[in-house]
């Protein structure tokens, strides 16, 4: 049976909508990978010596088991944001002659598969083979100590499953566990309750008795089982189909009315934005990124090159323009035909996104101008920065969007969601930030700061001029590939 | 109203729609049967211009749809859920189709009263997302909005689909007075041979993409479809 799962799993993958379209994205995610585990590895290896060199008056091994407790919680933070439960399409199985207990085995174990728990042991075991091949230790205690910890890290696997199911609808909830956690740091810093100590001492004590490595794998076989409970309380269909009784709050967005024409299509956006858990997180991005000026700004490194400045400025006040445009017309894919065979025509569609993100770039710039206090000359820059964002990189954005053919499901988390994301949203980037900071690097180099800001400046303004012509322009494109993202907007999946 | 010439969809080799000629007068009560895959729902989207003809062109009031969007205005229409928009509720939906087709809160308003039965008290001030709707309900949604601000050309594809028998018995009765009353060429595509027969003044039955039957609804008509429809059972 658990070879049948496999086949469909291998058949899901290779047949999925996205396979093979997104190569860049692939190549991406296969460097990060090998980059990782090349990585851990060498830190596997060398972290021996490392810290004999570091702490020269104790044991490595100890002062590894003393950061354990770091690691742990790290990893499981870690894995909180990134890691899913890898699930499987179960509604057909259901009513087929399957038991139940085997589709769930099959999906825990599928997990441990995974590679966030290829990365320790590339770390960990490298490190226990040079204790005992090199340094001598005891190959009994040094491979009770690698099961040890290797079996707690797999308890982190099963340990977040456990924890998002708790806590990944109700967030709040997980507020008090935060607040102890902090108390522990903040008792561990004070040096009142060492509790990274005492977590050390239990691995050493492991090392001493590596039998005890029984413990932290009963506790895994403990887990594995807790989750089989859950998952298989929760393999019936109302588990899913739970109508949900929430009412929703009705607003009205009724100053929306003054933007004329576009008005019913700006309401429209704000709801899409505010409803919706995806692109409701551009809006928090947008005004946490706000702060990315306080990095740059102070240091005096960068005091150098203003043309450091642009980048922020173009980014602190476009962040949203960014976050938003590169995936127009995406997030309107689920109802794309219907917006392509009402009585809508392309140029107003166009219109409304650009009126959108002007108005954010607008907002963000207002909401940037505390920056004076590093200087006058900052605040102007980052005026001419929001004038091309809006002359400039706002249609240049839509133009990049008219690639887009890629379905995003708006309700997905936004944490490593790579949904709907193609080669253009990679491409289009680069130019967004490096074609201003050029200009601009070339004219104070040449001429000064000033007339570098108001070439800025005077470019987003000529966008701006032009916007109805290059509207008509964009208009004509999207109608072109109306089609192609019809087509592309049909196929989900990631 | 609507006319089709050489019209033909080509996916991979295989020709799913081959029209030569089909000519739907203005005001009529069209309809479409055919089984899957004959090409119903094919003919509604290159109608609607949401795919592209490999050969011909569909005029819509003499409008050429795949190059001018002028048809929008005057022709509404409801294929299937990507018409509707998951995260409004359904008077903010039947609001923004309003917008799209100049009619204020107000006319909406007075507007849905008449088919307060036909919603049955679940859909209007129930403060749901479209999303959380029963399929049903969202197909009344689509087909109720498809009639907002008096179209001349209403397309719906298998209208009578998920819907219970009372709202199917509704439906009929509406559609058949829309065309009636208002003029309005209505379009409907169904396998319910019973449901066509009622509506429709004017039928064709497609196969595998090509037009078998083109007939004016009379009292024969029903026993003619059906005749039809089992022949290749009655020969096996």
């Amino acid at each position: 049976m658990f070879k049948k799962f496999l086949w469909l799993e291998f058949k899901s993958f290779f047949r999925s909508a996205s396979f093979g379209k997104s190569l860049g994205l692939k190549i991406l995610m296969a460097f990060l990978a090998l980059y990782f585990s090349v990585m851990f590895l060498s830190l596997g290896v060398g972290m021996f010596p490392l810290f004999k060199e570091l702490y020269p008056e104790r044991d490595p091994l100890k002062v590894v088991n003393s950061f354990m407790l770091a690691y742990f919680v790290f990893e499981l933070i870690f894995r909180f944001l990134l890691q899913t439960l890898p699930v499987m399409d179960i509604k057909p199985l259901m009513v087929l002659p399957v038991k139940r207990s085997k589709v769930v085995n099959f999906v825990l174990v599928k997990s441990l598969f995974s590679f966030y728990n290829l990365l320790p042991l590339l770390l960990f075991i490298p490190f226990g083979l040079y204790c005992i091949i090199v340094e001598d230790y005891d190959s009994g205690s040094m491979l009770g100590w690698m099961i040890g910890v290797y079996a707690s890290i797999l308890c982190i696997n099963y340990l977040n499953f456990i924890i998002k199911k708790r806590f990944t609808e109700n967030l709040k909830a997980l507020i008090p566990l935060v607040v102890i956690a902090l108390v522990f740091v903040l008792l561990d810093y004070l040096g009142i309750f060492d509790i990274t100590h005492y977590f050390g001492e239990l691995f050493n004590y492991l090392v001493a008795n590596p039998l005890m490595a029984l413990i932290p794998v009963a506790l895994l076989v403990l887990l594995y089982l807790w989750n089989f409970q859950n998952l298989k309380g929760k393999f019936y269909l109302d588990a899913g189909l739970k109508a949900k009784s929430k009412e929703v709050n009705i607003r009205e967005y009724g100053w929306t009315k003054r933007f004329g024409s576009i008005a019913p299509f700006l309401q429209q956006d704000i709801k899409l934005i505010w409803r919706n858990k995806r692109p409701k997180a551009t809006i928090y991005m947008s005004l946490l990124l706000l702060g990315y000026g306080l990095l740059f700004y102070p240091n005096d490194t960068y005091q150098g090159m203003p043309a450091f400045f642009v980048f922020v400025g173009i980014f602190i006040t476009g962040i949203f323009m960014i976050n938003f445009g590169q995936f127009v017309p995406s997030w309107d894919s689920s109802y794309y035909p219907m917006i392509m065979a009402q009585n809508i025509p392309m140029r107003q569609y166009l219109a409304s996104k650009l009126g959108l993100i002007t108005f954010s770039v607008v907002v963000l710039f207002i909401l940037s101008t505390p920056y004076v206090y590093f200087g006058w000359e900052i605040l102007l820059l980052n005026f001419a920065c929001a004038l091309y964002n809006m002359g400039v990189n706002a249609p240049l954005l839509l133009f990049a969007g008219s690639f887009n053919k890629k379905a995003i499901d708006l309700d997905k988390s936004p944490f490593m969601n790579y949904q709907g994301t193609g080669a253009s949203q990679w491409l289009v980037g680069l130019p967004l930030l490096l074609i201003p900071i050029f200009f601009f690097w070339i004219i104070n180099k040449f001429v000064n700061y000033e007339v570098a800001v108001g070439f800025l400046a005077i470019l987003g303004v000529l966008g701006l001029i032009l916007r109805p012509g290059l509207l008509n322009y964009l208009a004509l494109r999207y109608r072109k590939r109306k089609y192609v993202m019809i087509q592309g907007f049909k196929q989900k999946g990631d | 109203m609507i006319t089709a010439t050489n019209l033909s969809k080509v996916y991979n080799g295989n020709k799913v729609l081959d029209i030569e000629h089909l000519e739907i007068p203005s005001g009529q009560n069209f309809g479409l049967v055919g089984n899957n895959g004959a090409g119903k729902t094919t003919f509604f989207s290159l109608l609607l211009d949401l795919i592209q003809p490999t050969s011909g062109n569909i005029f819509n009031n003499e409008i050429t749809v795949s190059e001018s969007e002028d048809w929008k205005p005057f022709t509404s229409s409801f294929i299937d859920e990507s018409f509707l928009i998951g995260y409004l509720t359904p008077e903010e939906y039947f609001y923004f189709i309003g917008e799209l087709r100049n009619r204020n809160k107000a006319d909406i308003d007075a507007f849905l009263t008449q088919f307060e039965d036909l919603f049955n008290g679940e859909i209007i001030g129930r403060k749901k997302y479209l999303r959380d709707l029963s399929k049903g309900n969202q197909k009344k949604v689509g087909i109720v909005a498809a009639l907002i601000g008096d179209p001349e050309v209403v397309i719906l594809d298998e209208p009578f689909a998920n819907l219970d028998p009372t709202t199917q018995f509704r439906l009929k009765k509406l559609l058949k007075d829309l065309s009636q009353t208002t003029g309005t060429t209505v379009l409907i595509s169904s396998h319910d041979l019973i449901h066509v027969t009622e509506v429709c003044e004017r039928i064709v039955v497609l196969d595998k993409g090509v037009i078998v039957r083109d007939i004016e609804t009379s009292e024969a008509t029903l026993n003619e479809l059906e005749e039809y429809f089992s022949a290749e059972i009655a020969e096996s």
